[in-house]
């Protein structure tokens, strides 16, 4: 196949990819906001409670997760505007920090929920049991929340590792980079949770 | 058709978007530290909202796009709240 | 590669074309919009008859009052599986995967879908959540036994097999989004040149809403199954009062998704009967612009009624009333496009073949369903008959008389475009006439009988209702004998029929420009794109 007639050869419609793309991030859009709408329920009801809980995290791990997550949101951004000016080694520089940044996220999460199972706080823990209501349902969203938001972020790392992979194997390039473009989009979806979820679970007092 | 029409943002654009959204994240730290009863939720959710709004706008090349997919993301922000706000409906005056 | 030697291309069906593979898995792996479409068919087929067997053992069941053939906690769970299965994997999928699939791309102009590789994911998907449904069961917890609706909280208590049944619900789901997003793309991308979003039929309209509900409202049943899973798994409170939950927001978020999701059922339906009714009246369709738009209005002011589902659990008045408005303001454009229906009939050269039938069915039985939920609208007629065997009739008049007729209606229609081959109009003619009298002895009963104060889900009942229950139960062995005889008579057309031509009912919609069955990439020539695509001079 030439190359003059790509377009018609690989029945490639990269509007339609992003336009699929930017669906997809609706439904993760209104998954999120169910979970959003529980919280502001109970939020409402249990305003004591809630801010007795908020109290019980960390706000330095919270601040440090936030900006490791905005720092990543720049570098993937950056990634595709080196594949668009077709500098491939910067591109694959970029995805490599934003992955490297995810770890970061993951670990700090670690050892953030690390430390609430050893004080023995977690989902049907005998402390959980014994909590006042709107404090258990604050912990109850905190982990769920959290849990729901890390799995998003390793989905979010395979993707990238499957388009860095692409991108080292030349089949995204600079005429073609639509893969990239979307696993991006997704990158900044997780980023975009976590600003609402930051100052709703860790700030509001 | 594809392609040819999507935007190149610059990296000094990015990095300038990603200092203001650690200076918004730092103020909204240090606004919620004080206790301004019932403003301090108003004013976090305000800020979360101009932070996404720039992650969208520039991150997320929104600013960029075609007017149909502005349109449409708006749609689900606003769907989103009426549907919060007919929930609180209910939950405000049991 | 000869598929790209776009000049002259042989006619092959794609009934016959030959692909990657063989046998069977040119089927299970075709990416084809037309395969995945009759892939649709026949497992939503089977579902809709293992659910109408469920159905069934019911009626036998209330045919007389005390235990008849089974043990209540066996009635608790044939009535929540039925469910399951009839909402999930028959009705809310139903038209838009069958014949939306099928004829979507084909009535905008387009070679196929815009993922047809998701579009075939999505049907795996789909398999896979109906096997997870039907295997909970006969896993050995014992079926679920909390209704379809999983109502909290005990959903969180029981001991059946919850967790199962909420994971298939949600599998279901997904496939249910990757449906709406590929349509979504496919109507906005893949449109022929030439044909804009106001020439497109009214079909395509009414499955870009549905898609849109089907992509921005399951997310919500998704997170809230998932809230449900987490906390029977591992004690995380959400709604379990014992945990600190709310047992009424379950209800809220359940609707939010599950009210929209009726209309997932009925717009493809009405969608289907526009495009019978003026082909069978010769006539161009009524006020085509307010029948577009109103399926859009459905979808958009169908988000915000949920709470009508819940006027009994303790809501607030104000909330009350507010959903009870809304509800009324959404019957609205519901009306518009009967009136629109009524109109176009008006004065055309109408041809009672069998897909009219049906059609015009489907509006008698839509108006009866349509104006009972009226009545449910108001609170204080449904705080009467809440839970109620009222309900039951309303919503089977909805779903079954309008989803279900509106699919044989289609059925009937495109059957001959599908496979190229006609069926018998007086067996076709005869099956009608069964299943319409059928289900109106089966449900139209049940209207008196919630009147008078028969409870939903019940086993067992007072010897006054006697009489209403083996009406019922009568006309549903009539209605499975129509059912039973109108899938006789579609599969002998498939097998033996006379061969269809390529337009047999003159319509004017661009599946008739081309032959039946249609080739692989379905227009071998550029369509002509009209105006109106319904103009019969």
């Amino acid at each position: 196949m030439s190359d003059t007639n790509i377009h018609t050869e690989e029945h490639r419609n990269d509007d339609a990819s992003k336009l699929g793309m930017w669906l997809f991030i609706f439904t993760e859009l209104l998954l999120f906001g169910g979970l959003f709408l529980v919280y502001s329920i109970y939020r409402a009801q249990y305003p004591h409670n809630f801010h007795e809980g908020s109290l019980e995290l960390s706000v330095t791990i919270g601040a440090i997760n936030t900006i490791v997550l905005l720092f990543s949101s720049m570098t993937i951004a950056m990634a595709l505007t080196a594949m668009q000016r077709n500098n491939k080694k910067l591109a694959m520089t970029m995805i490599v920090v934003t992955l490297v940044m995810a770890v970061v996220f993951l670990i700090n999460k670690y050892f953030e929920w690390g430390a609430k199972f050893h004080h023995g706080l977690y989902p049907g823990s005998d402390l959980m049991a014994l909590l006042e209501r709107g404090h258990l349902l604050y912990f109850s969203l905190y982990f769920f929340m959290t849990a729901l938001h890390a799995f998003h972020i390793i989905v979010g790392m395979v993707l990238l590792i499957v388009v860095l992979l692409r991108v080292k194997s030349n089949r995204i390039h600079a005429h073609k980079y639509v893969l990239l473009e979307n696993g991006a989009l997704y990158w900044h979806l997780v980023d975009l949770i976590w600003i609402f979820l930051f100052p709703l679970l860790y700030l509001i007092s | 058709m594809a392609n040819n029409s999507s935007h190149i943002t610059d990296y000094k654009v990015l990095t300038r978007v990603l200092l203001v959204l650690m200076f918004l994240t730092f103020l909204t730290i240090s606004v919620t530290s004080y206790n301004l009863a019932a403003f301090t939720v108003t004013i976090a959710l305000l800020i979360a909202g101009v932070k996404s709004f720039l992650v969208l706008s520039y991150f997320m090349h929104l600013k960029y796009e075609s007017l149909l997919l502005r349109i449409l993301v708006s749609i689900v922000f606003v769907l989103f709240a009426l549907i919060v706000l007919i929930t609180f409906i209910d939950y405000s005056y049991r | 590669m000869t598929h790209n030697t776009v000049d002259k291309i042989e006619y092959v069906s794609f009934l016959e074309h030959k692909g990657k593979y063989k046998g069977l898995f040119s089927w299970i792996f075709a990416t084809d919009h037309k395969r995945i479409a009759l892939l649709y068919l026949y497992a939503i087929a089977t579902f809709f008859f293992v659910g109408a067997i469920l159905g069934l053992l019911m009626r036998l069941e209330l045919i007389a009052p005390g235990e008849t053939i089974m043990k209540p906690q066996t009635y608790n769970g044939i009535f929540t599986v039925h469910g399951i299965i009839m909402i999930f994997m028959v009705v809310i999928p139903g038209l838009s995967a069958v014949f939306g699939n099928f004829f979507l791309p084909i009535l905008i102009g387009a070679k196929d879908v815009a993922f047809p590789k998701l579009n075939l994911f999505s049907w795996w998907v789909f398999i896979f959540g109906s096997v997870l449904a039907v295997a909970s069961q006969f896993m050995k917890d014992g079926p679920p036994d909390t209704g379809w609706t999983f109502y909290a909280p005990y959903s969180t208590a029981t001991g059946t097999n919850v967790i199962m049944a909420t994971t298939a619900a949600f599998v279901l789901g997904f496939s249910s989004i990757l449906t709406g997003l590929n349509f979504l793309v496919t109507i906005h991308q893949m449109r022929a040149p030439g044909m804009k979003f106001f020439n497109m039929p009214l079909f395509p309209w009414a499955i870009y809403a549905t898609a849109w509900i089907q992509l921005l409202a399951t997310p919500i049943i998704g997170i809230t199954l998932l809230m449900l899973i987490a906390e029977r798994l591992f004690g995380i409170g959400f709604f379990d009062p014992n945990l600190g939950g709310d047992p009424i927001l379950f209800q809220h978020l359940f609707w939010i998704y599950s009210h929209p999701a009726v209309y997932v059922m009925i717009l493809p339906a009405m969608g289907v009967i526009t495009e019978i009714i003026p082909t069978f009246c010769q006539r161009r369709v009524y006020g085509y612009k307010a029948i577009a738009l109103s399926s859009v209005a459905i979808a958009g002011v169908g988000f915000l009624v949920w709470g009508h589902h819940m006027y009994t659990s303790g809501m607030s008045n104000q909330a009350r009333w507010f959903f009870s408005l809304l509800t009324f303001v959404v019957a609205v454009p519901s009306a518009i496009k009967v009136f629109n229906w009524l109109s176009t009939m008006y004065k055309g050269s109408i041809d009672l073949k069998p897909p009219f039938l049906y059609a015009v069915s489907f509006i008698f039985l839509f108006i009866i369903g349509g104006t009972t939920g009226l009545l449910l609208g108001s609170v204080a007629t449904n705080v009467q008959v809440h839970d109620t065997a009222f309900i039951v009739a309303h919503f089977h008049y909805i779903i079954f008389g309008g989803m279900g007729f509106a699919f044989f209606a289609a059925i009937h229609y495109w059957l001959p475009k599908m496979y190229g081959k006609m069926y018998n109009f007086k067996r076709a003619n005869i099956a009608w006439a069964i299943i319409f009298v059928g289900f109106n002895l089966l449900y139209f009963p049940q209207f008196i009988l919630g009147f008078q104060g028969m409870p939903r889900r019940y086993f067992d009942y007072l010897p006054q209702f006697q009489t209403g229950e083996v009406i019922s139960s009568i006309g549903g062995f009539i209605l499975v004998s129509g059912l039973i005889l109108m899938v006789y008579n579609l599969v002998m057309g498939v097998r033996k029929g006379e061969p269809s031509p390529a337009n047999p009912w003159n319509g004017s919609t661009l599946e008739w420009q081309i032959p039946s069955p249609p080739s692989i990439e379905n227009f071998d020539e550029a369509p002509v794109i009209k105006k109106n695509p319904y103009d019969y001079n």
